[in-house]
């Protein structure tokens, strides 16, 4: 098995040498809602704020160009970091904003085709009749969006269901995916159950009927090498925190042809071309997806969290989370009272683990692994018909990442059983 | 961190078994609320008694600090008055809004002076405050308070 060089790792992070609790050393096992940020990406924003902030695309002043070349260098190496061309990067306040944008996008056509059928994209225009389609394992943020594009255009929404291993259920999808089908919305990674799904397969399937096809890649690609144009979507969202950026940053990369035919989300400043009182006209991708004043030192800082990925390498990367994917499902199996919830073994899964304790509820034992040290998230992972789709109200999960090693992993399991010996569950 | 702190034996206590669960059979009003952060649940369902005192029926799924309050919230305030129920509502507001500087009076509390230590837990004060949250609306539903008192 191959870990990386955790010690060195951990010495770049300075959140990780401090303690919580009363003196216990941080264990931080939540990278899954949000990754801690190397020393690199803080200096970076710091580093932007004190010699080159100004607002960017305006102004003739020296920091104004400063600017605008340092948010600029920062598209083009987030770009890079997923094979990707900078036109063709979209930066948005985070995820949930860049599956809404795509979101919005429909049901903004779908509005403006009532009025003005020879204004927008016909792809974009929904009817009842047609049909949008996620999974069974989508974060909310995949999903409420398109109840909401369905409760305003008439569309219905469809969802590939799951086995109980986690997996998704492929066994129907030619009557899920068919001509009815205008949009193909899925995660890459599942957020709670850790399952990788088959994207490049249900992409092409979404192209065979002309649908639109759309990629949650949030917790795959601060995790493994991605390149966006090989999953063969049109649309990839994903956030910056996750992907040791700051928090306030996301990406959505759309295919070129895609994002020209896509009505705008935000308007306002930026985004245009030429504004006359009673109508305007836009701006080309990305710019027309960008209103008002962009995060600068977010998308700087989010830069330096690119390279500092690239200089381990994602594939080193997704080893080192392989092997403690691994590990930690080994150790889990063998416990008394665990229950994995998603796959209970290491093939086509990411290091995103949740499970259940028989007669324990996820608050208490998040509470006992907080008080030796160790941080996991508990609830439902916004998540929730995942959870009921598996008889649970909520899970507890533990998500390393590259500054997380097998005595991390120990701690947990060894909080688990604390936590079984102080409710007197003990199997 | 000191668990017993937080899980003190008569929070455990109620939380294994817990007082006076199950629904009315005619209740005057029943409020649903869930803790939309970690997925509890909980129903309370008010009623008035031949002496005009509340009757308390409840069903739910969550936490021990969440399952425990609303076992304690039963014991204590079943049968009682209107009126004192709702003093022993606020005094139990107030301390999970004390952040664990809070002196609770056990004359007035009971067995909810063990929730003291939850206060400190920001996280936890939520699952504390559920069953109570919900009686509120229940009794709110039910005609038996006006809005807006102690939210």
């Amino acid at each position: 098995m191959t870990l990386l060089d955790v010690a060195a790792i951990k010495a770049d992070f300075p959140i990780l040498s401090t303690t919580v609790r009363g003196g216990q050393p941080l264990v931080y096992l939540d990278s899954g809602a949000t990754s801690q940020k190397p020393g690199v990406v803080l200096d970076a924003e710091r580093n932007f704020y004190e010699h080159a902030n100004a607002a960017v695309h305006r102004g003739a002043h020296a920091l104004a160009e400063e600017a605008t070349d340092a948010f600029e260098d920062a598209r083009r190496t987030i770009a890079s970091f997923v094979g990707a061309r900078s036109e063709d990067l979209v930066f948005t306040k985070n995820a949930t904003e860049s599956l809404n944008l795509a979101a919005y996008a429909f049901s903004n056509a779908t509005a403006i085709a009532h009025f003005d059928a020879h204004a927008v994209n016909p792809r974009f225009v929904l009817k009842p009749g047609d049909t949008i389609v996620v999974t069974e394992m989508e974060h909310h943020a995949n999903l409420v969006p398109w109840q909401e594009v369905c409760r305003k255009t008439g569309a219905t929404l469809r969802w590939i269901p799951l086995t109980d291993d986690g997996r998704l259920d492929l066994s129907n999808i030619d009557s899920i995916i068919d001509k009815t089908t205008k949009v193909v919305s899925v995660v890459h990674q599942s957020n709670i159950l850790g399952t990788i799904n088959q994207v490049r397969f249900l992409m092409d399937r979404a192209h065979d009927v002309q649908a639109v096809g759309i990629i949650d890649g949030c917790q795959s690609i601060p995790h493994m090498p991605v390149d966006v144009v090989e999953l063969g979507a049109d649309l990839v969202a994903w956030s910056g925190h996750k992907m040791l950026g700051p928090t306030g940053i996301g990406c959505l990369w759309g295919t070129e042809e895609v994002l020209n035919a896509m009505p705008p989300f935000l308007t306002g400043g930026s985004m245009i071309q030429m504004v006359e009182m009673d109508k305007s006209t836009f701006a080309l991708p990305p710019a027309k997806f960008e209103a008002g004043t962009p995060m600068v030192a977010q998308a700087v800082g989010l830069a330096a969290a690119a390279r500092y990925l690239d200089n381990i390498g994602m594939d080193n990367v997704a080893a080192h989370e392989h092997a403690l994917t691994q590990y930690t499902v080994n150790l889990l199996n063998a416990l008394d009272g665990v229950r994995i919830i998603g796959p209970a073994n290491s093939t086509d899964r990411g290091s995103a683990i949740s499970f259940v304790v028989d007669g324990l509820h996820p608050h208490d034992v998040g509470q006992v692994l907080d008080s030796t040290g160790v941080a996991v998230r508990v609830g439902h992972h916004c998540a929730w018909p995942t959870c009921r789709r598996f008889g649970v109200p909520s899970t507890t999960r533990i998500s390393p990442y590259i500054y997380n090693d097998f005595s991390d992993i120990d701690k947990a399991v060894l909080g688990i059983q604390a936590a079984q010996e102080f409710f007197g569950v003990n199997a | 961190m000191n668990l017993e702190s937080l899980y003190q034996d008569i929070i455990l206590d109620h939380y294994k078994h817990p007082r006076g669960k199950g629904l009315l059979e005619n209740p005057l009003a029943s409020a649903f609320h869930v803790n939309p952060t970690c997925g509890d649940e909980i129903t309370v369902q008010v009623g008035r008694n031949e002496a005009g005192g509340l009757v308390i029926g409840y069903e739910g799924q969550g936490c021990s600090i969440s399952q425990a309050s609303a076992s304690v919230l039963v014991e204590l305030l079943q049968g009682r008055s209107i009126q004192e129920s709702e003093e022993v509502r606020l005094a139990f507001l107030e301390l999970m809004h004390s952040k664990g500087s809070g002196d609770p009076d056990e004359e007035v509390l009971g067995d909810a002076v063990a929730f003291a230590g939850v206060a400190k837990f920001p996280a936890r004060v939520k699952c504390a405050l559920l069953a109570w949250m919900a009686l509120q609306d229940a009794e709110i539903q039910a005609g038996l308070l006006k809005t807006g008192e102690g939210a």
